[in-house]
């Protein structure tokens, strides 16, 4: 495992894609779907308030929500279809995300559920001390009729201070975005097909594989 | 190594040696081909006006074969001999399970997805041989092909069925079915379909069958629009006949009761606006061209239906929306819902309901694959249909 716990830059925090400062956060996510004079989520908003960015997504996963909270809560399970993340070991109540970042590099980032309702939500928060501040929240509602779970993934990152972090984040943070939207649609396929669709010809020609190659 | 049909750019297509295809997914079959065709879709290709064609891409999405390789979840065994359709779907999704399989949602992969949903608001789902817009598979006009999701897309074809038979159920046989479906035909009906390419004159053998009074065929090709006739059409002559007029007084002063659009976004004519958007679609700044889509809404009577199998792949100029909403028309399209239509087709080949075989003209080596595309680009009157057989010889 190639790790490198000093890569403290935003290039890093671009690999998980979901870096974010402040507790602010915290009650930022829990009232997204009241973030205007409209019913639609805050992320849908065209400028969001504050001077951070947040990402989210929703997709409809034809499959019970029980099934896909437990495959979720096993963090162990996430490396498969989240493509820049490399392991996630759980130690107790923490778990540590271990995530690719550009040069070959990985980083360390330790997280602690914040909050959970069995077969409805799961939110994470990284521990104090880590090198990278992180939080997510992933939630599950039943859809209409026999159309299974909608599952709303919701990220916040905040660009990190200084000069030389703002240039690097400018270059980066198109990307969560980008990365959860494909995060999500794996974990679509992955539970609706049992497998991640993939064009390739070749094993050797897959995305992943080219992945480590390049890694 | 293989040999197959690969992608160079506009007018440059190339029988190559690639790699052989491989088992990666569990759900995944490799399939021998037998005979694969050259769908009027792949002209689209060949002209370079479908974006996301990748030089060296193998292309082809008409295919069938014996089942050499199989996932430890595929259905299909070894030995087999199996027809593909086109499109490519999980059987697990919302759009599966209401049978709108080329909505698939998980057959293009998902970091193949943001191209098509940037251009259309939502991906497409995934298709064999048919640009990176939908998924950048490997098409079938080569002598292996991977197959995903393979216990949902082939049908098993009876041994006593020669190829040329049930090949077409992989495209154009229920896309002219469906294209005939979505135009609603009830008896008594007077029915007019553009285009006698292989969709169209499936579209007019289908409404036939589906009972239609009368069907009106219009092409400029007099080959193409003797088959038609063969199958129980009427014809107009575009280049010769004033095709509104004619229609008017063919429906009795009414009006046709549905249109189906079988030509797409390369319509021949030589209307002005035709013309302008030829140029537009040679420099690049790609307005389809819908000559026959416009006049085929003009033509339809108040309250018809418009039936669009032909294919689009952007946006087009002065469109009759206006004619449209006032004499209250109802549209229906889409790409194939291939998986649905494909029991009772190949029950209505077997008792000889449909014909499949009278549309092809040509069958040629895989290896004389180029050429078969120069040929049915160049010579449309003539070259109707190819059909294209890995195991065929080359002339000397």
């Amino acid at each position: 495992m190639r790790s490198n716990r000093d890569l403290k830059t935003p290039a890093s925090v671009v690999g998980l894609g979901l870096a974010i400062g402040g507790i602010a956060f915290g009650t930022f996510l829990s009232r997204r779907r009241k973030g205007g004079a409209d019913d639609a989520p805050v992320y849908a908003r065209k400028s969001p308030p504050g001077d951070h960015s947040l990402v989210g997504r929703t997709v409809t996963i034809r499959k019970p929500r029980a099934e896909l909270y437990s495959f979720w809560r096993n963090f162990g399970n996430l490396p498969q279809f989240m493509e820049n993340v490399e392991e996630i070991r759980e130690n107790g109540d923490t778990a540590t995300w271990v995530i690719k970042a550009p040069g070959g590099a990985s980083v360390d980032v330790e997280t602690r559920v914040s909050d959970e309702r069995e077969n409805e939500l799961i939110a994470w928060r990284s521990t104090d001390g880590s090198d990278i501040t992180t939080s997510g929240r992933v939630e599950f509602t039943d859809a209409p009729g026999d159309r299974g779970t909608r599952v709303s993934l919701i990220m916040a990152y905040d660009p990190p201070g200084g000069a030389a972090g703002r240039a690097l984040a400018k270059l980066f943070l198109r990307e969560p975005q980008v990365q959860a939207r494909h995060d999500l649609k794996r974990f679509k396929a992955l539970m609706e097909t049992g497998e991640i669709t993939t064009s390739a010809r070749r094993r050797d020609q897959t995305r992943e594989a080219k992945q480590q190659e390049n890694g | 190594m293989m040999r197959a049909l690969t992608w160079h750019g506009t007018h440059d297509v190339r029988v190559e040696t690639v790699d052989d295809p491989e088992i990666i997914n569990s759900r995944d079959a490799i399939i021998k081909i037998t005979s694969t065709a050259i769908c009027g879709s792949d002209l689209h290709l060949y002209d370079g006006v479908i974006p996301g064609v990748m030089p060296g891409d193998v292309l082809g999405h008409e295919f069938m074969g014996e089942v050499v390789e199989t996932g430890k979840d595929s259905t299909l065994k070894k030995g087999q001999r199996v027809v593909v359709p086109f499109t490519i779907s999980c059987g697990g999704c919302f759009h599966c399970k209401i049978q709108q399989f080329s909505a698939c949602e998980n057959s293009n992969p998902a970091e193949k997805q943001d191209m098509s949903a940037t251009l259309y608001g939502h991906p497409m789902a995934g298709l064999f041989g048919y640009s990176h817009l939908t998924g950048g598979y490997s098409g079938g006009q080569a002598e292996y092909v991977r197959v995903p999701y393979s216990d949902v897309g082939p049908i098993v074809v009876p041994d006593h069925l020669e190829d040329d038979k049930v090949l077409f159920l992989s495209d154009i046989l229920p896309t002219g079915w469906m294209g005939a479906e979505n135009a609603e035909i009830q008896p008594d009906d007077t029915v007019a379909v553009w285009g006698c390419g292989p969709v169209g004159l499936f579209a007019v053998q289908s409404a036939i069958v589906m009972g239609a009074s009368k069907v009106i065929a219009i092409d400029h090709y007099p080959n193409r629009l003797a088959l038609a006739k063969q199958m129980g059409a009427e014809t107009i002559d575009f280049r010769k006949t004033d095709v509104r007029e004619a229609l008017m007084e063919m429906s009795g002063g009414i009006g046709v009761d549905a249109v189906i659009d079988a030509v797409g976004m390369e319509a021949h004519g030589f209307a002005a606006d035709n013309m302008i958007d030829i140029a537009k679609q040679k420099i690049g700044i790609g307005a389809d061209r819908a000559k026959a889509l416009k006049q085929a809404i003009l033509a339809v009577r108040p309250g018809g239906r418009v039936s669009i199998p032909g294919v689009y792949g952007g946006m087009t100029d002065k469109f009759p929306l206006g004619a449209l909403m006032e004499k209250g028309l109802q549209v229906r399209t889409g790409q194939t819902h291939v998986q649905r239509y494909l029991k009772d087709l190949l029950e209505k080949i077997e008792d000889g309901t449909l014909d499949t075989t009278f549309m092809i003209s040509h069958r040629l080596p895989l290896e004389d694959a180029a050429r078969g595309y120069k040929c049915f680009h160049d010579e449309q009157n003539d070259w109707t249909k190819v059909v294209l057989k890995p195991d065929m010889e080359m002339a000397k």
